[in-house]
């Protein structure tokens, strides 16, 4: 295979990586965002909407797209129910106090592990596509769905886009964001606003997951990567920047890849190039590719 | 001894002495390993406690201290004491430089800095296997395990050098949090811009903390790699970042002794939850929960604020 | 008491002569003897983590053979109990539950852990608290020279042996220019670097080795490296993102022609053959150290173990035959109780004080008849390196099922020693 072809396979994977990450990000950039917590089951939220996903296919077993449009309803709004609630029961109680909500977010990502772990089990379970098509390149086959995802994972972040920017919710989450204290006193009920931002945030994560699981199985430990990428996109791109955030996510899922087909890297160790490169733009750009500076 | 910060913690020492005499064998093993990993607790209490920096990248010099003393006792045949140092010298020396790219940043960037920086250092693990075995992780063989002709290996002295280890980080971490540096280094954590305009410079007294922050932190990995004589990549993950953390929150951020105390909590809490049930993590996770609701400054920072003015003096 | 002296002679008899009360108290363990108190042995369990779906199965296969054991008379006449311990599937936990186990519970020994990282994180413990450690992990670690005197793998071969005896089916059957596919960390370094020097004694020749970065969740993008003169494709991941390995490796290939494929099984352990995505395996070859498709001419002792473990005869658990078995690795926990039980016989075990006997006497065993205890095969032990070596089979997919192709010898599996344990002190 060429130099081209290489490139173009490179490509389209960091696509569907930075697709799928993207979503995941834009939800926690929410919930840090606006909430100002760190948020450390983000990635849970994410594994239960893959989980979930793979138990709706469990109901239709012949009609793999039936299944996947209905989790994609079903399982953002159950991951968001239950992280509404996790902000009701505890973080509200924890009045949002970053350090208090780092350990209330782990003892959540352990119950939701041990829920997984007990209710979906151990194995890695593959849950069918919607619909299968092989799109033959003249150099290599290549998955129609994955390239699906990059268009579907395109189309959310255009509509998240419009709800921050042209909506009424997206209003009174932006201008809490900004200020909380002034967004109370013109009768903005804060609290509703934050436990519809962790809701959204969490819903985000679970349709990504719902869109990659056809790709990638199910499995009850799936969350961390999503986690760890997901914080760096965000700080990457510059926090509250949706552009921001989608830059950061396609330069994230594409650089270790590129530096692997460019220059002949071992793959292990272009990721580790690209880890020190990205962490040297935050080094020399603390603020983030498209963040304002603040200080 | 009108020093009731230092009864206190002297009290604990005492504590800690009287049962080496007392603890059953199972316990008094798994109190030598939180003795070992307070310290790194410790280190990392003077880094986010203290100072006020939220690093999720301490994994990079626990492992640097644990590979810096086990790669020279196994490649080239250095002894106990040696290694021991050059554990110490490689996690300073890695915080420093560390340090010295990161504190450009703060807040959440630092915090992504420094995750990133360990996940570098986590794959150049994996990366060069030939020698460090990767994820399998490397066996420091029972000989080598020695210090000054102490057997480390053997339970009794391991106790006591961890004991040892403990009281030294435990006591120079009063020192330091009561000197005037701790208290320029709180200063940084409540409002940097203040303290800069009181003519302290934050990045130094920052790469300081953070400095020192690693010393600790190696001087337990290094002790690890003796005391335990294993050292694998599992060790270097993001999930020995997160730990720290964890246990500086529950024993209380910025108390002295709250490390070790988060430290032995969440031993025992996940010793005890596999007694009561298979669902071990929904014990530890709703335990948690649990926890920091009721105490959502930690054990120790709570019952420092229901002390009071007295609290302020028993626990620093 | 005296009485109980004459029981188990050799070196006791010596001590015939002296008081009983002087025997009992410098044997503390020893007024046990004719107690009928339970043996009990520690299970380190990866019962969470990432080795959560090998520990359900070793703990079925655990308790299977325990049941079995018990109803046929326990160890020497007494009953045994197995107290299993999560370790997370984490090195440091594991040495802690092997504490645990040893101290606290007072167990007599320890067995069961598979991934290798626990294995040799715990092994140190092993060796202080000076307390039989017996692993179920296919590891080169043991029979490497890397552990101690305490730690033994008398239940399942080693990979450096499996590699080995696979490579000559692979070069003569398969084709002789393979490329190698493997996680870039230390299990897949073992199967690089012994299947390529295994392969090279074959006259084939490894012509790439692609190593996946253990956080990879997707791999179409390295495919492109896997030269065009291929013939063989030997793959080897692990990890809950293996099938989607496979999968991608299918959509990369589409129908056309392909190299042949030979991978081993623990890529798809617990996983169906025939799930979705997986139809392009049909017609490639397999590693499987017990072939989880009940094969024509199994034998009644591998009928009966398959039944005690409640696995049927297409890999899966017989009450959910969507739940399918780690069949190739789970019998070396039946098989390791097996010699536990012969070794503690053959020690006279009484109590914890006759742990070394237990160890000198497994040391002292040579091989393994083929038979309800060794439901896998026969197999050799070598007391040195403290390692079983056991036949190897090679399945073939075929509609929908893993058909053995060809087995490998004892002999296809041995390598010269390369360390004597028997030489090290306790």
């Amino acid at each position: 295979m060429g130099f081209g072809p290489l490139l173009l396979l490179a490509i389209l994977e960091g696509a569907v990586t930075a697709a799928v990450l993207a979503l995941t990000a834009v939800g926690l950039s929410l919930t840090f965002g606006i909430m100002r917590v760190v948020n450390v089951a983000h990635g849970e939220f994410f594994m239960l909407g893959a989980v979930l996903a793979w138990f709706v296919s469990q109901w239709f077993p012949d009609a793999p797209l039936l299944a996947f449009l209905l989790a994609m309803v079903v399982c953002p709004l159950v991951v968001a129910g239950v992280a509404v609630l996790a902000d009701v029961l505890i973080l509200k109680r924890l009045h949002y106090e970053p350090e208090a909500t780092i350990v209330a977010t782990i003892g959540l990502l352990y119950i939701f592990q041990q829920a997984a772990l007990s209710f979906f089990g151990p194995n890695a379970r593959p849950v069918a596509p919607p619909f299968n098509f092989r799109v033959q390149l003249p150099w290599f086959g290549y998955s129609g769905y994955k390239l699906f995802v990059i268009l579907a994972a395109g189309v959310l972040l255009l509509l998240v886009w419009l709800l921050i920017t042209r909506t009424k919710i997206g209003l009174v989450m932006r201008a809490t964001q900004i200020d909380r204290t002034t967004a109370k006193a013109f009768g903005i009920n804060v609290d509703r606003v934050y436990a519809m931002t962790f809701g959204i945030g969490a819903g985000l994560a679970a349709i990504a997951a719902v869109l990659v699981v056809p790709i990638q199985q199910a499995h009850y430990l799936m969350g961390g990567d999503p986690l760890l990428l997901s914080f760096i996109v965000v700080i990457l791109g510059g926090l509250g920047s949706l552009r921001g955030t989608l830059i950061a996510a396609l330069l994230i899922g594409l650089l270790d890849g590129l530096l692997s087909t460019a220059f002949f890297f071992p793959p292990t160790f272009a990721k580790i190039v690209a880890t020190l490169l990205v962490a040297l733009v935050l080094v020399f750009r603390p603020e983030g590719l498209f963040g304002r500076r603040t200080a | 001894m009108r020093d009731r910060a230092l009864l206190s913690h002297l009290g604990l020492v005492a504590v800690l002495m009287a049962a080496h005499w007392m603890l059953p064998a199972y316990h008094h093993d798994a109190v030598a390993k939180v003795l070992v990993l307070s310290v790194y607790a410790m280190g990392y209490n003077i880094a986010f406690g203290y100072t006020g920096m939220l690093s999720l990248g301490h994994a990079l010099f626990f492992a640097a201290g644990l590979y810096g003393a086990a790669m020279p006792l196994t490649l080239w045949g250095w002894t106990g004491g040696p290694a021991l140092a050059a554990g110490l010298v490689a996690a300073t020396v890695l915080a420093a430089a560390v340090g010295l790219l990161a504190l450009r940043t703060r807040g959440v960037s630092f915090m992504i800095v420094t995750l990133m920086f360990a996940q570098a250092g986590y794959l150049t693990i994996l990366y060069l296997g030939r020698w460090t075995r990767g994820d399998e992780g490397i066996v420091i063989a029972q000989p080598l395990r020695r210090i000054m002709g102490l057997d480390l290996s053997d339970g009794a002295t391991r106790y006591l050098a961890a004991l040892l280890l403990f009281v030294l980080g435990l006591l120079a971490c009063l020192h330091l949090v009561r000197s005037p540096f701790g208290r320029v280094m709180v200063a940084m954590r409540e409002n940097e811009e203040r303290a800069r305009m009181l003519g302290y410079n934050p990045f130094t007294v920052k790469l300081a903390a953070l400095t020192l922050s690693g010393l600790y932190s190696g001087a337990a990995g290094a002790a690890y790699a003796l005391m335990f004589g294993y050292a694998g990549a599992s060790l270097a993950g993001v999930q020995y970042s997160i730990l720290p953390m964890l246990w500086v929150l529950l024993g209380g951020a910025g108390t002295v002794a709250g490390p070790f105390l988060g430290c032995l909590l969440m031993f025992y809490l996940i010793d005890y939850a596999s007694v009561i049930t298979s669902a071990t993590l929904l014990v530890v996770g709703v335990a948690l929960v649990a926890l920091v609701l009721f105490a959502p400054k930690g054990a120790l920072g709570a019952l420092r604020d229901r002390l009071g003015k007295e609290g302020r003096a028993w626990l620093p | 008491m005296t009485k109980g002296l004459t029981l188990t002679p050799t070196r006791r008899s010596v001590l015939a002569g002296m008081g009983a009360a002087t025997a009992a108290s410098f044997f503390p363990g020893y007024t046990n003897a004719q107690s009928s108190e339970p043996i009990r042995l520690g299970f380190q369990l990866h019962r969470t983590g990432i080795g959560a779906a090998y520990g359900r199965w070793y703990e079925r296969t655990a308790t299977a053979a325990l049941a079995r054991m018990n109803a046929a008379g326990g160890i020497g006449g007494r009953p045994v109990e197995i107290l299993f311990e999560d370790d997370g599937t984490d090195p440091a936990r594991g040495a802690e539950v092997f504490g645990k186990l040893a101290t606290q519970s007072n167990c007599d020994l320890v067995f069961g852990a598979l991934f290798s990282h626990v294995v040799i994180g715990t092994a140190p413990r092993a060796a202080e608290l000076k307390v039989p450690y017996l692993v179920c992990s296919e590891g080169h670690h043991v029979a490497s020279g890397m552990l101690n005197r305490w730690t033994l793998q008398p239940g399942i071969t080693d990979v450096k042996s499996q590699v080995q005896a696979m490579a000559p089916f692979v070069t003569s059957n398969l084709g002789k220019k393979v490329t190698m596919i493997f996680p870039d960390f230390a299990f897949g370094h073992d199967h690089r670097d012994y299947f390529t020097a295994a392969c090279a004694a074959q006259g084939g020749e490894v012509i790439a080795q692609i190593a996946i970065p253990p956080t990879e969740t997707s791999f179409t993008r390295y495919f492109p490296q896997i030269p065009a003169e291929t013939e063989v494709i030997y793959h080897v991941m692990v990890g809950p993102a293996v099938l989607t390995f496979v999968k991608e490796l299918g959509e990369f290939y589409g129908s056309g022609a392909r190299p042949q494929l030979f991978g081993f099984i623990d890529s798809l352990e617990a996983v169906d053959i025939n799930s979705s995505g997986l139809e392009f395996l049909d017609g490639s070859h397999f590693w499987e150290a017990h072939p989880r498709y009940k094969q024509a001419d199994a034998s009644d002792a591998e009928t009966a173990y398959r039944a005690a473990v409640g696995v049927d005869d297409n890999g899966a658990s017989a009450s959910d035959a969507a739940d399918v078995a780690t069949y190739s690795h789970m019998f070396s926990v039946w098989e390791t109780l097996s010699v536990i039980k012969a070794g503690m016989e053959a020690a006279g075990y009484t109590g914890a004080a006759d742990r070394q006997k237990l160890v000198e006497a497994i040391e002292a065993m040579t091989g393994f008849d083929e038979g309800e205890d060794h439901p896998q095969g026969a197999k050799t032990f070598n007391g040195k390196t403290h390692q079983a070596f056991g036949i190897q089979n090679i399945t073939k997919v075929e509609g929908g099922k893993l058909v053995v192709a060809h087995k490998t010898s004892v002999e296809d599996g041995m390598y010269p020693d390369e360390v004597d344990y028997t030489s090290q002190s306790f």
